[in-house]
């Protein structure tokens, strides 16, 4: 927290994304993800297409292209999945280089890749361009239960707060020549998460008795009500159209 | 595992999507009754722990180390409505601020890490607490218990909504085989991380534990040298006894058919081990392939195919049991809520907040 409540996934600018209303981002982006997930796979050239755009976006907000690509490493784990399935998946099979590849799964690992390539640019792009309470205030704005939108808020209030909290116990632990080495040291690493989650709670008690001695009756004042005029959303919801072009011209095609 | 976009197609997306608001739903108005007004700040800042703990890393041997997934620890140490909250909370913010996991694919992910392995875990926690002792041992043994069976429930339901609505056809023996084996593994790491972190809450604090509630030791008085319990500060919260003896039958019925099928079913078609050594062949089949010409890996897959025959017969009867389950807990779920709406008075709180 201590570095002005900005996130570090949050790239500070003044672009013409970043000036958009959150609840609209919020909706562009899910509805750009839904778009492409409902593309047919064989449109091959329809996912350059939604690349494409959202190299636009990118450019348009001004994040980096080496910003964007690190960021998609999230998925590396997911990739290795992906190259498995040619190997397992069943039906007609090819000779690639030597080796019989199913071509369904050759098709199905495309699909994921691509997909889910696209989805995680589409987010990427969504945090790195909407600031972490704007997005809240949007998820607020797009009907999410007050409730939930509170949490999710505390949450991310004190997520870094609790992980440092995990930070300083693991240096106060290895500061006394403590090293996790393997399976006989779990007690000692559970019992550390034991802690943190009584301290956790009892912050959360603190926090509450905080609030409700500054007048919390079971909601959250709004004070700054975001919204949207027509030029925004038809701005913001230009990219989810223009998929929804390229995906129809998949389907017809 | 995180589910990405378009792994699973996109009717069945949204039919999870709904599943999935459907439990948030009944679990915001389950958590006011565990934590009343102070909800949300305690829920988040549990969610802000479930975040951090899986941040912790449990170093396995030889440079592997794996983390918890914390659905099972959040059902126990606050109750499984506030577990499936927290949990959707910090699937929901992985999924919109870190891209893990697919905005399409929040639905499934919440139904499947949030929303199984939180009711299935509190299920089997509360069942074995009613048939062990009541002491503090039971609890660590129970939550012990209730995080092993939780994570491979988990890998079942994913498999159910693949086999639905997965994108690739890969036979769903395979899948389930994979996916089961691997999962029953994680499972025993996370069920003795589990076990250990609930029993060093349950030191400290046993009044934090949602699931050890009712099991404080009386207090003693030494009067004249002799032990006399203390008068009860407060009375006990009465509960109704009729509903309490159904409530034991119901849910000791429940986790016996879930233990019993699930285990006897995978013993009678292949044991563990044969699940591992699938799972080995596969893994030296396909090394072998990319060495090797093309073409003789197929003797293998007609070896490998009878014993996924078997394997998926049996794996079906998991499946089935576990659908059968999860039906099941429903419908008792929403018969107890209402029979506890009839029986307590409508609370002023929720109906000011909601």
């Amino acid at each position: 927290m201590g570095a002005g409540h900005a996130h570090r996934l949050y790239r500070h600018g003044h672009s013409p994304v970043h000036a958009l209303p959150p609840h609209t981002k919020l909706a562009a982006a899910f509805a750009f993800v839904v778009v492409v997930v409902s593309t047919p796979r064989e449109a091959v050239w329809a996912f350059g297409l939604y690349a494409v755009l959202l190299a636009t976006v990118a450019a348009v907000a001004r994040v980096p292209a080496g910003f964007l690509l690190k960021r998609l490493l999230i998925e590396i784990p997911f990739v290795a999945f992906a190259v498995l399935m040619p190997f397992v998946a069943q039906g007609e099979r090819v000779e690639v280089l030597g080796m019989s590849l199913s071509v369904n799964g050759l098709w199905g690992a495309w699909n994921v890749l691509a997909k889910g390539t696209l989805g995680v640019a589409a987010s990427v792009l969504l945090a790195s361009t909407t600031e972490l309470r704007e997005l809240l205030l949007g998820l607020q704005r797009l009907k999410l239960p007050p409730l939930l939108v509170q949490i999710a808020s505390f949450m991310i209030r004190y997520g870094d707060v609790i992980t440092d909290e995990m930070r300083r116990m693991r240096i106060a632990r290895e500061s006394r020549g403590f090293e996790a080495r393997g399976v006989r040291h779990w007690g000692v690493l559970a019992k550390s998460a034991g802690a943190l989650f009584i301290r956790s709670y009892e912050r959360g008690e603190r926090v509450h008795l905080a609030m409700v001695s500054r007048g919390y009756a079971g909601s959250m004042p709004v004070i700054d009500e975001v919204t949207a005029s027509g030029a925004q959303w038809s701005y913001a919801l230009a990219l989810p159209v223009t998929a929804l072009v390229v995906c129809l011209l998949g389907w017809t095609l | 595992m995180h589910v990405p976009d378009g792994f699973i197609n996109a009717p069945t997306s949204a039919v999870a999507g709904v599943v999935a608001a459907g439990a948030v739903a009944v679990s915001l108005r389950g958590a006011r009754r565990e934590l009343d007004e102070r909800t949300a700040p305690l829920a988040g800042l549990v969610a802000a722990f479930i975040f951090a703990v899986q941040m912790l890393n449990f170093p396995v041997a030889a440079g592997t180390s794996g983390h918890l997934l914390g659905g099972a620890l959040a059902a126990i140490l606050v109750g499984p409505c506030t577990g499936v909250l927290c949990v959707s909370v910090v699937l929901l913010m992985q999924g919109i601020l870190f891209a893990d996991g697919g905005l399409t694919a929040l639905g499934v992910n919440i139904t499947d890490m949030a929303i199984v392995t939180t009711v299935v875990s509190y299920a089997v926690f509360r069942g074995l607490l009613k048939v062990l002792p009541r002491r503090r041992r039971s609890v660590t043994v129970a939550s012990f218990v209730a995080a092993l069976v939780s994570v491979p429930a988990a890998a079942v339901a994913f498999t159910l909504i693949y086999w639905i609505g997965g994108t690739t056809d890969v036979a769903i023996g395979k899948v389930a085989t994979a996916m089961i084996g691997v999962h029953v593994l994680i499972g025993i790491g996370e069920a003795v991380i589990t076990a250990l972190t609930v029993g060093a809450v349950i030191a400290v604090r046993p009044d934090l534990v949602h699931g050890a509630r009712g099991m404080e030791q009386r207090l003693k008085l030494r009067v004249n040298g002799e032990l006399v319990d203390a008068p009860a500060a407060a009375p006990a919260p009465v509960a109704a006894p009729a509903a309490r003896s159904h409530r034991k039958v119901w849910i000791t019925g429940l986790v016996a058919s879930l233990v019993l099928a699930g285990f006897v079913s995978f013993y009678a078609s292949a044991s563990p081990d044969g699940l591992e050594k699938v799972a080995a062949d596969k893994g030296i089949d396909q090394k072998e392939k990319e060495h090797a010409a093309a073409g003789s890996p197929l003797a293998g897959y007609g070896v490998k195919d009878i014993t996924d025959a078997r394997l998926s017969g049996g794996l079906a009867g998991v499946i089935g049991v576990g659908v059968t389950v999860v039906a099941g807990s429903a419908v008792f779920w929403a018969v107890r809520r209402r029979r506890t709406d009839d029986v307590s008075p409508a609370d002023t709180s929720s109906a000011t907040s909601v």
